[in-house]
């Protein structure tokens, strides 16, 4: 668990992420001063409402933003002692699908519908690895049946529309982990998915990291999701890091106050039966972030200090961060 | 696969019998017969007259009847002869159908050819001054009336000599040339009618490839593609065009069937000697006959540009089956 993430260099470096979006309504701030490390072996989860900027992170590491109207505005993307930022785009193309591979939100519409299974998985060996056609269609016949689908040679040279949505989800993974990747990203991976499948293929991640001693950069809004699968957690709102720590730790003591209000709109097993409490107000515009503390205007503990000045990511315990400097003062109060 | 073909195959002869004798109808309907136009001379008596139109059964009006004595023909392989020409129709139109697929596919390979790379070109370069300029011209292009565009180029081709002012070939040296000089001036001969004939779909296309293009790199599997570390090119190739010219297929056979049946004013312009000519000729003449199979022979083409259509689009897309 978290002993392993804390021993050792981190895989990858965020440092001060900030990516933009230009419209023609004003400037997003999706991504606005994201810090975080991924460590070699581990799954972190990031988490958050919809719109908090958890995929806009994923694709500024994959050097996937649209520009434009994205932009990376600023920062560091550490992998070993290479900036993703500063790579020119070939070399960042040999990065991508090999060093850090992604698997997509949406596996109906993820793979391409007028190409086979097995070609699009084989493209990716072909891309990264000095391999023949053959060699290749071999090991993607290998990584179908790694990920649970059966008989492989036959799904190979079917097409995407003749798979149902777990399969395909399935298929996404062989084709991101064929390359073996140090990291993969895994955008709500289960989302899409009826419920017994989310856990198969939750499980199925589970057990390729360890397999493939690969990390994975889990995104989801699920606590449940969360609770089964990360050893470390960042919390994201508003495109800011609010809450980072090890799952135990986070599930525990949470620190944030929108953490905390994370918790109480989970329908837990102590409290099954009681009203759910929705967090109130909304999940703030992108175009128009409140000043200082962005989680201000919702949060049951505000002061008046909340809107000038900008809370910082402090220790509250050892590997702890959180960015609220009146956690402690009893903001679970309510 | 093979069933479809058949299906669509018998399919035309319905269409051809009901296309065939509402142009019938159509012919009796108007005032006159191919002979009307022949008894202001004074060789002809109203008793030669009269057995004429008996011998070629114009003396009933009857629409059944008229269509029974050509379908019956039709059936044993004869679709008669020409009035005028006075040869079986088949002679006629024979050069005349090749003459216009010609002219056809060559249009259609300066259309496509323009429109397809143009069309990727913009949606790539979005917002460009590339796109600009491409929009810029596919405005002007829709705008031109192809009558207008087909006389400037006759002009053109007058004023600097660079090419033929019409026709299919050489008249003088034709005799005289190897088949390889041939060859390269029916080319020099097709270059402007096909161009004039292109240019009319060719901004639609454009513009309709350019969104295609746009909204096919949109998709999700072209972020899963990008994802994999795929070169731009590929990513175009492989995985986009496919997608993205899909609906443009069937556009294809549409304009495969209107180059082949609507080219009348071009080939008028440029004295191309093709169907249509042979067509609207026939027609003001009432050359029954030579109606009739032309009609038939379009009829046909129309049908094998939509099935060209079908099967290029299921080539294309696993996922349509030719069922
Ligand atoms: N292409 C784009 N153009 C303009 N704004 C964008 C674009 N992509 C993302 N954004 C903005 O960035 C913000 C964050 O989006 P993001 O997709 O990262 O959210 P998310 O946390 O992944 O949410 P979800 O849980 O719904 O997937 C959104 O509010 C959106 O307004
Ligand atoms: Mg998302």
């Amino acid at each position: 668990m978290s002993a392993e993430a804390a021993a050792g260099r981190p895989l990858l470096s965020i440092r001060d992420l900030r990516t933009y979006f230009h419209t023609s309504d004003g400037i997003a701030r999706s991504v606005d001063g994201v810090s975080f490390d991924i460590f070699p072996g581990e799954t972190l989860a990031v988490v958050g409402e919809s719109g908090c900027g958890k995929s806009v992170t994923a694709f500024t590491i994959m050097g996937l933003v649209p520009v434009p109207p994205g932009r990376v505005e600023g920062g560091e993307i550490l992998l070993g002692d290479r900036d993703l930022l500063k790579l020119p785009e070939s070399a960042m193309r040999d990065v991508r699908g090999n060093d850090i591979s992604m698997v997509f939100q949406e596996p109906m519409t993820s793979l391409n519908p007028i190409l086979t299974i097995g070609r699009q998985i084989s493209e990716a060996i072909l891309r990264h690895k000095d391999v023949t056609k053959v060699e290749a269609r071999r090991l993607s016949i290998e990584m179908l049946s790694r990920v649970g689908i059966p008989s492989p040679e036959r799904r190979a040279d079917e097409y995407p529309h003749q798979l149902s949505g777990g399969m395909k989800q399935r298929a996404m993974i062989a084709m991101a982990l064929v390359c073996r990747p140090r990291l993969l990203i895994a955008d709500e991976p289960t989302t899409a998915l009826d419920v017994t499948i989310q856990s198969q293929i939750l499980d199925l991640l589970n057990d390729l990291r360890e397999e493939f001693e690969m990390s994975v950069l889990l995104i989801t809004h699920d606590l449940g999701v969360v609770a089964e699968v990360a050893d470390r957690v960042i919390v994201m709102y508003a495109g800011k890091v609010v809450e980072s720590a090890g799952v135990v730790d986070l599930f525990e003591r949470p620190g944030h106050p929108y953490t905390r209000a994370l918790f109480r709109s989970l329908p837990s097993l102590e409290h099954r039966g009681e009203a759910l409490q929705v967090i109130p107000g909304n999940v703030p515009n992108p175009l128009d972030f409140p000043s200082g503390c962005r989680f201000r205007t919702r949060c049951p503990i505000a002061r008046p200090e909340c809107a000038t000045t900008d809370p910082q990511l402090i220790e509250a315990a050892p590997r702890h961060l959180v960015a609220c400097p009146f956690s402690s003062d009893g903001g679970d109060a309510q | 696969m093979k069933t479809f073909l058949l299906r669509r195959f018998l399919a035309i002869v319905p269409l051809i019998l009901a296309v065939t004798f509402i142009t019938q109808v159509l012919l009796i309907a108007s005032p006159g017969d191919y002979f009307s136009t022949l008894s202001e001379s004074p060789s002809m008596t109203p008793e030669r007259l009269e057995f004429l139109r008996a011998k070629y059964h114009l003396d009933t009006e009857n629409v059944f009847i008229r269509y029974w004595y050509w379908l019956s023909g039709v059936l044993t392989g004869d679709f008669g002869y020409s009035f005028k020409y006075q040869t079986s129709v088949w002679s006629l139109i024979g050069d005349r159908i090749l003459n216009t697929l010609l002219l056809a596919v060559g249009a259609l390979l300066i259309s496509w050819g323009l429109a397809i790379p143009l069309g990727i070109l913009s949606a790539v370069k979005k917002d460009s001054i590339v796109d600009r300029l491409a929009g810029g011209l596919s405005f002007v292009g829709l705008s031109i009336p192809s009558v207008f565009f087909s006389l400037l180029m006759v002009l053109f081709a007058a004023k600097t000599g660079l090419f033929p002012v019409g026709g299919l070939h050489d008249q003088v040296y034709w005799d005289f040339m190897t088949p390889w000089q041939k060859f390269v001036d029916v080319i020099w001969h097709l270059f402007l009618p096909a161009t004039v004939l292109g240019t009319i779909g060719m901004a639609q296309y454009m513009r309709q490839m350019r969104a295609e293009m746009i909204e096919t790199l949109s998709q999700d599997y072209i972020r899963t593609a990008k994802a994999k570390g795929l070169s731009l090119r590929t990513v175009l190739f492989r995985h986009a065009l496919g997608n993205a010219i899909n609906p443009l297929i069937t556009l294809f056979g549409f304009s495969f069937a209107y180059l082949l049946s609507g080219a009348f004013i071009t080939e008028f312009v440029f004295a191309w000697p093709g169907m249509g000519r042979l067509t609207v000729d026939a027609l003001i003449i009432k050359d029954e006959p030579l109606v009739m199979a032309s009609i038939v022979m379009v009829t046909v083409m129309l049908v094998a540009g939509n099935l060209l259509a079908d099967i290029l689009l299921a080539a294309v897309d696993p996922r349509i089956r030719l069922e």
